[in-house]
């Protein structure tokens, strides 16, 4: 059985500095590390390794230093890492990124099972993953917090849709969008932090996955949306009285509060 | 120039034949854009026959497309969902097409997108109208540390929007528009079972005015009655960082933050909650903001309107107290 789990690099989202009057992004700002729910996703393909002896490959896209977010993976339990890196790929929006990832998807061939984070902390747009089941013409089971059973054949799931947890039955292949719920990613031991760092990681251009998309679909020629302006908003203007020491002024405070918002 | 693509269609999230809430604010945002370009507003619905469709006519739809089954449309499986949508898209060729931003909307529209191989633009918080009649989608990126203003070169243009961020439609009895009914169609070779929905509580905090939030300052589960009794007092929800819900003190449905809840409360008190980004992502457009904490230099301060300083075991039972005062007074 093959499973894909898909990854991606991302700034650290608690140091990451935004520059309000240009409004972009100070990437130099912050460092770097694996999008903290497909840490979640990855647990999912580890786990089905150890259950039913699965081969986890490790699929994204990025610049080549996105090579170490893959090693990274490694550590934790996947057996080979694959990065579409090629300047064609940039801009790409979440259909351009779908569809070259789908594109690596068909090159590791006959992939049983693709797992992804819910969502990334960057673009944040939760998507890609369903837009990747879609080109590939597989189920798109999202919203996934908990994996109930797997067999070789079909793998019983928790959704959490509707407001509600419902349980879905499916067969290979279909891909998995896998919320922070769905378990606790493992830490790698140093011993696996060695051994990834000498792992290779094999890099895949434009040219290597041509059979599988046209240089229509990628990057920002493959990209229908375009992003005219960047606001760095200003956080909302709030009062900011501060009480210490002083129960009299907070409570006069909060009893003000209740009656501007209609509490009672 | 005559369009191919016409029209804003919004889709109607139903459950048991009941649409969800988000539905009349896309037809009020909806309508807007609408009326902006000269175009009918049409509402889809996949569900089961016999539902009240009406209403969404009484709330500004033009035309109600139900695309009806009493088997088809009960569970969320978004696969049968898409293929029927799809179809209807094909047919009557929308220039923009808006979702709801629930889960299940956020899992059906990029099904949709790619099937239609055109744009799409998730969680916006504001649409407008360009000067060249396409469509300005706004959404927040990086953890809510920026908003992207977006615009999509094929058609359908399509978005899902995030719940209460607009205010409904008003609601009038006198509107008329046309409901148009279609059978909906089973997919041919369908690959996923829904086996069952779990019993959860169907508890919302989504829906409160006032929420009472705690944190990693409560020293153990129990004290949890402390933030209950300020909460009932109030009339409010309580609500939870992702630190305690991780240990058990409160249930996934009352975390509030980037991987929880979303909320957007009149009132919201945060007790003994720092205040990291992934809990601000969450509650930062409450009303006003009420925090407590011992740490005088925690970031929930910067966002505060109100910020008490000191220990949350003696500053809620005071507030208790206060709120009990302020009812009497107010109430008799």
């Amino acid at each position: 059985m093959k499973i894909v789990v898909l990854v991606k690099q991302v700034p650290d989202m608690d140091t990451v500095k935004f520059d309000r009057e240009k409004g972009v992004i100070d990437r130099a700002s912050a460092g770097v590390e694996v999008n903290p729910f497909d840490l979640n996703a990855l647990e999912v393909g580890v786990q089905l390794k150890d259950k039913l002896g699965a081969e986890v490959y490790v699929l994204s896209m990025g610049p080549p230093r996105a090579a170490e977010t893959l090693k990274d993976a490694i550590s934790r339990g996947a057996d080979a890492g694959y990065l579409l890196t090629d300047r064609l790929f940039g801009g790409a929006d979440c259909k351009a990124t779908s569809k070259t990832l789908v594109a690596g998807i068909k090159k590791i061939g006959n992939v049983d099972l693709v797992i992804a984070g819910l969502q990334t902390v960057d673009g944040d747009t939760g998507q890609v993953g369903g837009e990747i089941a879609q080109y590939l013409g597989v189920p798109g089971i999202c919203s996934v917090s908990e994996i109930k059973d797997a067999t070789e054949e079909k793998i019983t799931v928790v959704t959490d849709l509707w407001d509600g947890l419902y349980v879905k039955e499916v067969q290979y292949p279909c891909l998995l969008s896998v919320t922070k719920d769905v378990n606790i990613p493992r830490l790698p031991s140093f011993k696996d932090k060695i051994r990834a760092r000498k792992a290779e990681i094999t890099s895949w251009t434009y040219e290597d996955i041509s059979e599988f998309v046209t240089s229509e679909e990628i990057g920002i020629k493959g990209s229908p949306t375009i992003v005219k302006k960047i606001e760095v908003p200003h956080l909302h203007k709030r009062e900011g009285q501060q009480f210490r020491d002083d129960k009299a002024g907070a409570v006069f405070a909060f009893t003000e509060a209740l009656a501007n918002q209609k509490v009672f | 120039m005559i369009k191919d693509y016409s029209g804003v269609m919004v889709y109607a999230e139903q459950k048991n034949g009941k649409v969800h809430p988000v539905t009349y604010e896309l037809l009020n945002k909806g309508g807007e854009l609408a009326k902006t370009l000269g175009v009918p507003l049409m509402v889809v619905v996949p569900g089961p026959k016999g539902m009240n469709l009406k209403d969404l006519i009484y709330h500004g739809a033009d035309k109600v497309y139900h695309v009806s089954s009493d088997e088809l449309f009960n569970m969320p499986e978004e696969c049968v969902f898409a293929e029927n949508i799809n179809k209807l898209i094909q047919e009557v060729k929308p220039e923009i097409c808006l979702f709801g931003a629930t889960t299940f909307g956020r899992s059906l529209a990029p099904r949709i997108a790619a099937a239609q191989g055109c744009g799409m633009t998730a969680d916006c918080t504001d649409l407008q109208i360009d000067s060249d009649g396409l469509l300005i989608q706004i959404r927040p990126a990086f953890s809510e540390n920026i908003f992207a203003h977006i615009k999509s070169r094929t058609q359908p243009q399509m978005s899902t929007v995030r719940y209460k961020e607009f205010d409904p439609s008003i609601r009038d009895e006198s509107r008329s528009g046309e409901i148009i009914e279609i059978e909906g169609v089973a997919l041919k070779n369908p690959q996923v079972k829904v086996l069952e929905k779990l019993i959860t509580d169907d508890f919302d905090i989504t829906g409160y005015k006032v929420i009472v939030s705690g944190g990693k300052g409560l020293k153990n589960p129990d004290d949890m009655r402390l933030i209950e009794e300020l909460a009932n007092e109030l009339g409010g929800a309580v609500g939870a960082s992702r630190a305690i819900v991780d240990e058990g003190y409160a249930t996934k449905p009352h975390q509030v933050g980037y991987s929880g809840n979303r909320v957007k409360p009149d009132l919201y008190i945060a007790a003994g909650i720092s205040g990291a980004p992934q809990h601000l992502a969450g509650m930062k457009d409450a009303g006003i903001i009420v925090a407590i904490n011992s740490d005088p230099s925690a970031p929930i301060f910067n966002i505060a309107d109100i910020g008490i300083v000191g220990d949350l075991y003696e500053v809620i039972p005071y507030l208790i107290q206060s709120a009990k005062e302020a009812k009497i007074k107010k109430l008799g």
